[in-house]
């Protein structure tokens, strides 16, 4: 019965995972992550991909960005190659006091920018202090 | 005697994680991320031609096209600069900070002499991609054997 139930929670997994691993090569994209009053942001550099190849999940307190991105030129033979073309994936571990329900993000000339607005519980409050 | 050259199946695997891995500990990025802004050599170039055109194409995300200037000089000289600033966020806590900015020029010596005037450039996706037809005295030109 264990070994059931190991197996059931292997698929399952592996149908959540959106792609597969050995499509194309994997890249990690460079973030930049600032912190304002408001809310998170982070800018991550996507070249090449496009607003429907983004998929963006929040589960469990992790954010998963994954980029699809396949070789614009396949099969040519390159007089210099310094950088490929592959996915993107990276993962973020965010922590409660974002507020899951607003995440938005844009995707525009290869730069996703995500705003993870923080809850209200945190934000800084500026207290007024009476004089007598 | 013809040459094989023996794959082992699993090599797409392995090929996949070595290069990930690879990736990770070379490249011009283990240089550029030392010094944010400061490349060794930026932005990475892809250059390919076929019988009539050179291609070239660089990943330039988030680049504002009016700070972007392509040249072609003396024929052969692919010459690609701009700047790149910084978000707008002035004010804010920097928690991590790995893409770069700043002004860079990189200057290509190409492998034949193109046709400056022809030359198209478009930007998609953050990614740039030049055509470059070729002069026509560098374009390859057949040569008939005659059998005698």
């Amino acid at each position: 019965m264990r070994n059931n139930t190991a197996v059931e929670q292997s698929e399952s997994r592996s149908e959540a995972l959106p792609f597969e691993t050995t499509e194309n090569a994997l890249y990690t994209p460079r973030v930049d992550i600032v912190e304002n009053e408001d809310e998170l942001t982070i800018f991550a550099d996507l070249p090449g991909v496009t607003a429907q190849e983004v998929n963006v999940r929040f589960e469990n307190g992790e954010l998963v960005l994954h980029g699809r991105c396949a070789p614009r030129h396949p099969g040519v033979n390159y007089l210099l190659e310094e950088y490929g073309v592959g996915n993107f994936y990276r993962a973020f571990a965010v922590s409660e006091h974002v507020d899951s329900e607003r995440i938005h993000a844009e995707l525009k000339n290869g730069v996703l920018t995500l705003h993870l607005p923080k809850t209200a519980a945190v934000k800084p409050r500026k207290i007024a202090v009476k004089a007598h | 005697m013809a040459q094989t050259r023996w794959e082992p199946s699993l090599s797409r695997e392995w090929n996949g994680f070595q290069n990930q891995m690879r990736r990770l500990f070379e490249g011009p990025w283990t240089g550029a991320s030392a010094f944010p802004g400061l490349a060794v050599s930026y932005p990475p170039v892809n250059i390919w031609e076929d019988d009539n055109n050179v291609f070239a194409e660089a990943e330039l995300p988030g680049m504002p096209l009016d700070k972007l200037e392509i040249y072609v000089n003396e024929g052969n000289l692919l010459s690609i600069q701009g700047e790149r600033q910084a978000g707008d966020t002035q004010k804010g806590v920097w928690h991590r900070q790995e893409r770069g900015f700043g002004k860079f020029t990189r200057t290509i010596k190409l492998p034949v002499t193109v046709d400056a005037d022809k030359v198209e450039a478009k930007f998609e996706n953050g990614v740039l991609f030049i055509t470059l037809p070729k002069a026509e005295l560098a374009k390859p030109k057949k040569i008939n054997v005659k059998a005698e």
